[in-house]
C-alpha cells in the first residue's frame, strides 16, 4: 500500500490551503526552471521511464505520447489539451485535484506543453465543475502573476499561456477528438483517425491529450526521479494513481493508493467495507460505468491495476470503483449505465446513435422480466454489432456493460423473466425471439 | 429539446456592458481567426445575462443569431451547439435550477428519495418541469463526476452532495426563503475524504454513513 | 502512387485516396450512405466497412481509411459482411421502412442495400422514432422521419451550395436535421439536395407523387436557363416531362443542377403557344399552318431586304439559329441580332467572347477578378466551382468583384464596389488588387454583361483587355480572359453569325423604326413595346407571352425538351441535347417551320431534315464540326479594338433581377413563381 511519504496528492481533500502558498509549502513550484532547464528530451524520457500511463482511462504512456509530437515546431504551434472532462460515472479523481491542488495542474501544464513544444494550453473542464473551475482559473492568476507563467515562464525562456474552456454538458468531450472539436466551437463529435492529434489536433496543428492527473504527477516525477516512481506500484503498472469509491460502500471517498493493490484491500482500507460485510457483496464495477463488473469471486483477488483488470476481462478505466451490494437490483444499475450512454450518445455514426437507445429499451424491459429470453440473446448480439462498428470508443461502453451482466449474471436475468411470466399469465407473453429467421441470404 | 416549444422566444437579445466585458476577455483566449472556440463561453454570456435581467437562465433564439454574428458563423451553428449540450437551456426555467444527479453511483445511494423530495418540497409533478411559482425547475441530469459524494443535488452553478430526503426538503425551503446553504457535503464531512477521515485543521465529527444509502425496493 | 490488393486483385493509386476508392478501382462495390464523392468524408454510417489485414483495428470504415503501401484489403469476408448486417439492421430500426408511398422508391439507397445486407424481419420491436418534419422552401420535400442522418444534405449546403442553413440539432438518437430558421433555403443548386440525400428524407415537392421512378424513360439534354451547358437527363412518362436530372459531367456540371434547371419543367406546360395564329383584321386569329406560313411569306416577300430583320432570343438551338440565318441571307437581309440585351463583343477572334479558363480551370486559377457579373445568379452551377476552388486548402484564392453584389456570392469576395472606373486604378497599378493579379500565375478575369450591356461596353472591353495583356493573364499555357454568358444561345449565335453584319442593323437600330418585319425567333427578353406600330412581327416560338401578343404571325415552336439541337456553353463547348417528347398540339420543331416559310418565300433551304442541316451548318461553320470543347486561341496582341473612349460614372447594375424568371419557360413555371414570391418575402423580411 501507498506510504505517506509516497503521495502525491498531498492536499486531496483540501484542508490545507490550495493557494499559491500552500501549494508551494507542499513543494510545487519548488525550482521548475532546473526542471526546465533539463530540455524537452529528457523531460520525456524521465516521463518515459517512469511509467507512467495515461490516468484517463485507456493507459497509454504519457511519455510516449508526448514524443509523437513533431520534435520541432514547424509553421503551425504545437497545443497541448488537457482533459478535465471528467464524466464517466463513477470518476470523481480529477475534480479533487482541480479544486485542492489547482497548482499541480499549472505547473503540470507547463512542463509538458514545455516538452512537447507548446507555448499555449487549454484545459477543457466539463461544465458543471463550476467552481472547480474558478479555482483553477485563481490558480493560473496567481501563476501569471508570479511569472510562473506567462512571458518567460519561470525565467526559463519559454513562454506560456494557459486558458480554461468550459463544455457544457457532453460526456463525448472527454473522448479527445471530441473534445478537440468542442474546443473549436462545434458539437462534441469524435474526429475520424487518421489523422491523429500529435499530427493534426486542435485548430490542425499538432497536439497532445492528456489527462488531468496525468498532466498534474508529472511535477512531482520530476523532481522526485522516475526510478521513485517506477518503483511503486507492479512492472508495466507503476505509480500512485487516485481513486474512487462509490456505491454501497461504508465510507465512500477519493484517495491516492499505489496500482497493483488488492481491489478487495482497497475497499476494507479506504472505504471501510461493503456495506454490510464484504459477503454482502454482489458486483463491483472497477473502472467507471464502461469498465465490465467483477463478480464477488474475482474481488477476492484482482489486483487494481491495469493488467491484472484486463486480464479478468475488464479494465482499470478511471479506477472510479463502484460497489454494490446484495440488495442491489443489478439488472436496474445496469440499465441505467445504458440510460446513460444513450444520453450521452452523439448521435453522429449510426451503431452508437441507433444501437445504444435499443440496448436502452431491451435493458428497461428486462429490469421488469418484460421480455424473452432469446432477447437475452438478442442484446447480446447487437451489444456485438455496436462495439466495434463506431467512430470511437464509446461503442465499447454501450456493450460492455450490458455483456458483463449476461455473461455473470444471466440467471438472474432468466428468473426475472420467468417472474414475471408466471405474474402475468404465463408464458403467453409474445417478444420477439432473437434469431428466427436467418438474416443473412 | 424540440425547437417547437410552446415558449415565448423574445424578439431581441442585445449583450450588456458586463457580457461585453467577459466577452472581451473569452475572445482573448483563442486565435484571432479561431473566433468560433469562443461559442460555448458565449453561450454561457447569454444564458448568465439572461439570469440576471429576467431571473431565468436560458438561451433564446435571437441571442443564438446575435452570437453568431459576433463569432462570423451561421446561427444554425449556434444552433447546433446550443441543442447539443445539456447545460442550454432553450426555454425560460425557474429561479433555481434543481438537477439531480440519477446515473448508477447516485442512484445506488438514493437519487431515487432526492427526486421524490424535490418533487415534494416544490410541488413539481415531472421532472423536466417548473414549480407553479416559477421558483424551482427540476432536472434529472447524469453523472456529475462526485460519485464519492453521491447522491448530488445540483442548484444552479452548486453541488450540494451526500444528499437525503430531509436534507432536500431543508435545502428547498432554504433556497425557498432567500438562502443560500453552503454548498457540499450535507452530512458534515470534508469534501470526498472518508466520513471519519482526522486531519488537523478540520475535524469533522465521525457520522454513519448509511441514511438514505438504500433505494432498493 | 501506392500499390494495394483488394480481394487479391492488385491496384495502384495516388497515395491519399481512401480505401473506398481504391476498392472501386478493383471493381468492388462498397455500399455507402454517408459517403459521397464530392463532399467531404464524414465517415459516419459505418456501412463501408471493409477488412483490412493486420490492422490493429482489423474492421475499419473504408470511406475515411486512407490506402497504405502493402494493404491487404478484403471486402467480401464473413465479418465485413456481418459487420454491414449489423449496421444495416441499427439504420433500419427506427425508419419508418414506408417505402410504398415513399418518392425514393427504386431509387433509395437503403433499399438498395437492405437487398443485400437486411434481415427478412425486424428483431426491434420498441417505439420507432418519428421526427417533426422540417420546411425547406418550395422544392424540396421532408419526411425527416425517414432520415438516417447521414449528413449528406449538412455538408452540401456547407461545402458546395456555400449556404450553411442546414444543421443537425440535439444529440444522439434525437439528432435531427434543420435549418436554423424554417424559411426556405437561399440556394439556387438546393435540388440537388434531393439528389444527394441517400432516402428519402428529402424528396421533390413540386411533383411529389406524381410519378414512380420506374416508369420514367430518359433522354439526354442540354439545360439552357443558363450559359453554362449543365448536362441533364429528361426523364418522361408518355409525352410528359416529369422530371429533370442533371447527369454527370465533370468538365461541365460535375452532377449539379440549377433549381431553375431541375424546377422549371411545369413551365414547359403552361401558356404554350400550340397553334398557329395570324392577326386578322387586327385580331389574332386561329389558322393551319399553311395560312400562317403564307401569312409570313407574303410579308416577307412584299417588302425590301433590308427592312426586314429576325432577332434570336436566349433558349434558341443552334440549328434554328442557322435556318433563319440562312434564310435572311437568302432573301437578302443583314438584319440579324441574338444580342437582345445589346451586349457588345469584340468577334475579331473567338477567345475574346468565351469562357476560356474553362469551368473545370477555374479549380487551377489562383486570382479572380469578376467585373459586372454576379455568377451566383447567372450561373450558379459555375458559381459552385469558384466557390468549390475558393475553399480548396492549396492555395489561397483571393477574389474581388466590382458590380453589384444582391446577394452573398458563396464565398468572400472583396467587394471593390459598383464603379468601373476601378478598372482604371488596377490598370495604373493603384490599386490593392493590383497586387493581387501581379502576383498570381494564374489570375482570371471573369467580364459579364453588367459591363457588357452598358453603353460604354466597348470602352469597358478595351480596358479589361488591357487589364489582361498588363497582368499577364494570356499565357502559353494558361487563358484567364473570360467572358460569362448567361443566355444558352449566346455563344452558338455570334458562332453562326447571327448578328449585323455588312452594315446591318443591330436590335436598337431594327426597333428605331429600321425594318418593317421583324422575326422573333423565341425573343422575349426585351421590350416589346418599343417594335414600331407599324412593324409586321413574326414570332416563333413556344411561350405566350408578350411577344407574342404583339405578333401579327405565330409560328408554334418547340421547347428545348422537345427538339434535338445543339447548344454551345459560355467555354465554347459544343453540346447535343435530345428530344425527349414531342411538342404540343400543331407545334413543331424549330428548323422545319423555317424551312417551310422559306419554300413558301421561294427561297427554299438547302436542307430536309436535321442531319442535312447539320451538314450545311458544319460546312459553314467549323466550329460545329465536332461534339466538345473547341480550341480557340486568344492572342491579346493581336486586338485591335483599343478605343480612348473613357469608362462612364454610373454604377453597374445585375442583369438579373430575380434569378427564378429569366426567361418565357421558367415564368410560366408556378414552381418558380413561388420560389421567387418567397425569396422577395425574405429578403424585404431581412432589410428591415
Ligand atoms: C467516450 C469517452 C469518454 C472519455 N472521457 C474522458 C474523460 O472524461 N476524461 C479523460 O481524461 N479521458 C477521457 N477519455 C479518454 C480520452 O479519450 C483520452 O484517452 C485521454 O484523455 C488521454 O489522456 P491520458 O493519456 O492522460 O489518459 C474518454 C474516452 C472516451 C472514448
Ligand atoms: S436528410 Fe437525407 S441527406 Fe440529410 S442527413 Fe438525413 S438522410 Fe442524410
Ligand atoms: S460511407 Fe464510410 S462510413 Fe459512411
Amino acid at each position: 500500500m501507498l506510504s505517506d511519504k509516497d503521495r502525491i496528492f498531498t492536499n486531496l481533500y483540501g484542508h490545507d490551503d490550495w493557494h499559491l502558498a500552500g501549494a508551494r509549502k507542499r513543494g510545487d513550484w519548488d525550482n521548475t526552471k532546473a526542471i526546465l532547464a533539463l530540455g524537452r528530451e529528457t523531460i520525456i524520457k524521465t516521463i518515459i521511464e517512469s511509467g507512467l500511463r495515461g490516468r484517463g482511462g485507456a493507459g497509454f504512456s504519457t511519455g510516449m505520447k508526448w514524443s509523437f509530437m513533431p520534435k520541432k515546431e514547424g509553421p503551425l504551434p504545437h497545443y497541448m489539451v488537457i482533459n478535465g472532462d471528467e464524466s464517466e460515472p463513477g470518476t470523481c479523481k480529477d475534480r479533487e485535484v482541480m479544486r485542492h491542488e489547482p497548482h499541480k495542474i499549472v505547473e503540470g501544464a507547463l512542463l509538458a506543453s514545455f516538452a512537447i513544444g507548446a507555448h499555449t494550453a487549454y484545459i477543457y473542464i466539463r461544465g458543471e465543475y463550476y467552481n472547480e473551475a474558478n479555482h483553477l482559473q485563481a490558480a493560473i492568476d496567481e501563476a501569471y502573476e508570479a511569472g510562473l507563467i506567462g512571458k518567460n515562464a519561470c525565467g526559463s525562456g519559454w513562454d506560456f499561456d494557459f486558458y480554461i474552456h468550459r463544455g457544457a454538458g457532453a460526456y463525448i468531450c472527454g473522448e479527445e477528438t471530441a473534445q478537440l472539436e468542442s474546443l473549436e466551437g462545434k458539437k462534441g463529435m469524435p474526429r475520424l483517425k487518421p489523422p491523429f492529434p500529435a499530427g493534426s489536433g486542435l485548430y490542425g496543428c499538432p497536439t497532445t491529450i492528456n489527462n488531468v492527473e496525468s498532466i498534474s504527477v508529472t511535477p512531482t516525477i520530476m523532481r522526485r526521479g522516475a526510478a521513485w516512481f517506477a518503483g511503486i506500484g507492479r512492472p508495466n503498472n507503476t505509480g500512485p494513481k487516485l481513486m474512487a469509491l462509490s456505491g454501497h460502500i461504508e465510507k465512500p471517498c477519493v484517495f491516492e493508493e499505489a496500482l497493483g493493490v488488492p481491489l478487495k484491500k482497497i475497499i476494507e482500507k479506504h472505504g471501510g467495507g461493503v456495506r454490510g460485510g464484504w459477503d454482502n457483496l454482489l458486483a463491483v464495477i472497477p473502472g467507471g460505468s464502461t469498465m465490465p463488473l467483477l463478480t464477488k469471486e474475482v474481488c477476492e483477488t484482482v489486483l487494481m491495476d491495469f493488467d491484472d483488470l484486463r486480464k479478468v476481462g475488464s479494465g482499470l478505466g478511471t479506477a472510479g470503483i463502484i460497489v454494490m451490494d446484495k440488495s442491489t437490483d443489478l439488472i436496474k444499475a445496469i440499465a441505467r449505465i445504458s440510460a446513460f450512454y444513450k444520453h450521452e450518445s452523439c448521435g453522429q455514426c449510426s451503431p452508437c446513435r441507433e444501437g445504444s437507445g435499443w440496448v436502452m429499451r431491451v435493458m428497461q424491459r428486462m429490469v421488469e422480466g418484460r421480455a424473452e429470453i432469446e432477447e437475452i440473446d438478442l442484446l447480446e448480439k447487437i451489444t456485438g454489432q455496436i462495439e466495434n462498428a463506431t467512430i470511437c470508443a464509446m461503442g465499447m461502453s454501450v456493450a460492455w456493460p450490458v455483456q458483463a451482466l449476461i455473461r455473470n449474471f444471466r440467471p438472474m436475468m432468466e428468473q426475472r423473466i420467468h417472474e414475471y411470466k408466471a405474474n402475468h399469465g404465463g408464458a403467453t407473453q409474445v417478444q420477439v425471439p432473437a434469431e428466427f429467421s436467418v438474416g443473412a441470404r | 429539446m424540440s425547437d417547437k416549444l410552446v415558449i415565448k422566444q423574445p424578439e431581441e437579445f442585445a449583450f450588456d456592458a458586463e457580457s461585453e466585458k467577459q466577452i472581451e476577455k473569452i475572445l482573448s483566449k483563442y486565435p484571432p481567426k479561431r473566433k468560433a472556440s469562443a461559442v460555448i463561453p458565449l453561450l454561457y454570456v447569454v444564458q448568465d445575462q439572461m439570469n440576471r435581467q429576467t431571473k431565468s437562465a436560458w438561451v433564446p433564439k435571437v441571442a443564438m443569431q446575435v452570437v453568431a454574428e459576433r463569432l462570423e458563423i451561421a446561427p444554425i451553428r449556434v444552433y447546433e451547439i446550443a441543442s447539443f449540450y445539456t447545460m442550454f437551456n432553450l426555454k425560460p426555467i425557474g429561479q433555481y435550477h434543481l438537477q439531480v444527479c440519477t446515473t448508477t453511483p447516485c442512484w445506488l445511494r438514493g437519487s431515487d428519495n432526492v427526486v421524490a423530495a424535490c418533487m415534494k418540497a416544490t410541488g413539481i409533478e415531472k421532472i423536466g418541469q417548473t414549480s407553479n411559482d416559477g421558483l424551482f425547475t427540476l432536472s434529472e441530469v447524469e453523472c456529475l463526476g462526485a460519485c464519492a459524494n453521491a447522491p448530488i443535488l445540483q442548484v444552479d452553478h452548486d453541488y450540494y452532495e451526500d444528499m437525503n430526503a430531509a436534507s432536500t426538503e431543508a435545502l428547498i425551503e432554504a433556497l425557498r426563503r432567500g438562502e443560500r446553504p453552503k454548498p457540499g457535503s450535507q452530512i458534515g464531512r470534508l469534501n470526498s475524504a472518508p466520513i471519519d477521515h482526522q486531519v488537523s485543521s478540520n475535524k469533522p465529527e465521525a457520522k454513519s454513513s448509511s441514511e438514505g444509502a438504500n433505494n432498493v425496493k | 502512387m501506392t500499390k494495394l490488393t483488394v480481394d487479391g486483385i492488385q491496384v495502384e493509386v495516388p497515395s491519399g485516396t481512401s480505401v473506398l476508392q481504391a476498392c472501386e478501382v478493383a471493381g468492388k462495390e462498397i455500399p455507402r450512405f454517408c459517403y459521397h464523392e464530392r463532399l467531404s468524408v464524414a465517415g459516419n454510417c459505418r456501412m463501408c466497412i471493409v477488412e483490412i489485414a493486420g490492422s490493429r483495428k482489423p474492421l475499419v470504415s473504408s470511406c475515411s481509411q486512407p490506402v497504405g503501401e502493402g494493404m491487404v484489403v478484403k471486402t467480401d469476408t464473413e465479418a465485413v459482411r456481418a459487420a454491414r448486417r449489423g449496421t444495416m439492421e441499427l439504420l433500419l430500426i427506427n425508419h419508418p421502412l414506408d417505402c410504398p408511398i415513399c418518392d425514393q422508391g427504386g431509387e433509395c439507397d437503403l433499399q438498395d442495400q437492405a437487398f443485400a445486407y437486411g434481415r427478412d424481419c425486424s428483431r426491434f420491436s420498441e417505439k420507432k422514432r418519428a421526427v417533426r418534419d422540417k420546411y425547406m422552401g418550395p422544392l424540396i420535400r421532408t419526411v425527416m422521419t425517414r432520415c438516417i442522418q447521414c449528413s449528406r444534405c449538412i455538408r452540401f449546403t456547407n461545402e458546395i451550395a456555400g449556404v450553411p442553413e442546414l444543421g443537425g440539432i440535439n444529440r444522439g438518437e434525437n439528432l435531427e436535421i434543420t435549418p436554423f430558421i424554417e424559411q426556405g433555403l437561399s440556394s439556387e443548386l438546393s435540388g440537388n439536395l434531393i439528389d444527394v440525400c441517400p432516402v428519402g428524407a428529402l424528396t421533390s415537392r413540386p411533383t411529389a407523387f406524381h410519378f414512380r421512378s420506374w416508369e420514367l424513360k430518359n433522354s439526354d439534354a442540354i439545360d439552357v436557363m443558363d450559359a453554362v451547358g449543365t448536362n441533364i437527363m429528361i426523364q418522361v412518362r408518355g409525352n410528359e416531362v416529369m422530371r429533370i436530372l442533371p447527369r454527370i459531367n465533370d468538365d461541365v456540371n460535375e452532377e449539379w443542377l440549377s433549381d431553375k434547371g431541375r424546377f422549371s419543367l411545369d413551365g414547359l406546360k403552361n401558356r404554350r403557344l400550340d397553334r398557329p395564329w395570324v392577326r386578322i383584321n387586327g385580331k389574332l386569329t386561329e389558322v393551319s399552318w399553311e395560312e400562317a406560313v403564307n401569312a409570313a411569306a407574303t410579308k416577307l416577300k412584299s417588302v425590301s431586304a433590308d427592312r426586314i430583320g429576325a432577332i434570336a432570343g436566349d433558349l434558341c438551338d443552334a440549328e434554328s439559329m442557322f435556318a433563319l440565318k440562312q434564310l435572311m441571307n437568302n432573301l437578302g437581309s443583314s438584319n440579324t441580332d441574338c444580342c437582345q440585351d445589346g451586349a457588345f463583343y469584340d468577334l475579331s477572334q473567338r477567345g475574346l467572347y468565351l469562357f476560356n479558363s474553362t469551368i473545370a480551370g477555374i479549380e487551377n486559377a489562383d486570382a479572380l477578378l469578376i467585373i459586372g457579373s454576379f455568377p451566383r445568379h447567372e450561373a450558379p452551377v459555375l458559381n459552385a466551382r469558384i466557390r468549390k476552388r475558393w475553399l480548396s486548402l492549396t492555395q489561397e484564392f483571393p477574389i474581388g468583384m466590382v458590380g453589384p453584389l444582391p446577394s452573398d456570392p458563396n464565398y468572400k469576395v472583396s467587394h471593390l464596389g459598383q464603379d468601373l472606373s476601378v478598372i482604371d486604378q488596377i490598370l495604373e497599378g493603384k490599386h490593392d488588387f493590383a497586387e493581387i493579379l501581379k502576383s498570381a500565375k494564374k489570375p482570371m478575369i471573369i467580364l459579364g454583361h453588367g459591363a457588357l450591356t452598358r453603353s460604354d461596353a466597348s470602352a469597358i472591353f478595351s480596358k479589361v483587355v488591357q487589364l489582361a495583356t498588363k497582368y499577364e493573364v494570356v499565357t502559353p499555357n494558361w487563358n484567364g480572359f473570360n467572358v460569362l454568358h448567361h443566355s444558352a444561345s449566346r455563344v452558338a449565335g455570334l458562332d453562326l453569325g447571327f448578328v449585323p453584319q455588312n452594315q446591318g442593323k443591330n436590335i436598337a437600330a431594327m426597333l428605331n423604326n429600321g425594318v418593317e418585319v421583324l422575326w422573333l425567333l423565341d425573343a422575349d427578353e426585351f421590350d416589346v413595346k418599343t417594335i414600331p406600330d407599324n412593324c409586321f412581327v413574326i414570332y416563333q416560338g413556344h411561350h405566350g407571352e408578350k411577344a407574342a401578343a404583339r405578333a401579327d404571325v405565330i409560328l408554334p415552336g418547340a421547347t428545348y425538351t422537345e427538339k434535338s439541337g445543339t447548344y454551345t456553353n459560355t467555354e465554347g463547348r459544343v453540346q447535343r441535347s435530345y428530344r425527349a417528347i414531342f411538342p404540343p398540339g400543331m407545334a413543331k420543331e424549330d428548323w422545319s417551320i423555317i424551312v417551310a416559310v422559306a419554300k413558301a418565300c421561294e427561297h427554299e433551304l438547302p436542307f430536309y431534315d436535321l442531319e442535312s442541316l447539320r451538314d450545311q451548318m458544319v460546312k459553314n461553320h467549323p466550329v460545329f464540326a465536332s461534339i466538345g470543347l473547341q480550341e480557340s486561341n486568344l492572342d491579346l496582341q493581336k486586338y485591335t479594338g483599343a478605343t480612348s473612349k473613357n469608362i462612364e460614372k454610373q454604377p453597374v447594375m445585375s442583369i438579373i433581377s430575380d434569378y427564378f424568371l429569366t426567361n418565357s419557360i421558367s415564368r410560366a413555371s408556378s414552381t418558380m413563381q413561388e420560389c421567387s414570391k418567397l425569396r422577395q418575402t425574405i429578403s424585404a423580411e431581412a432589410a428591415e
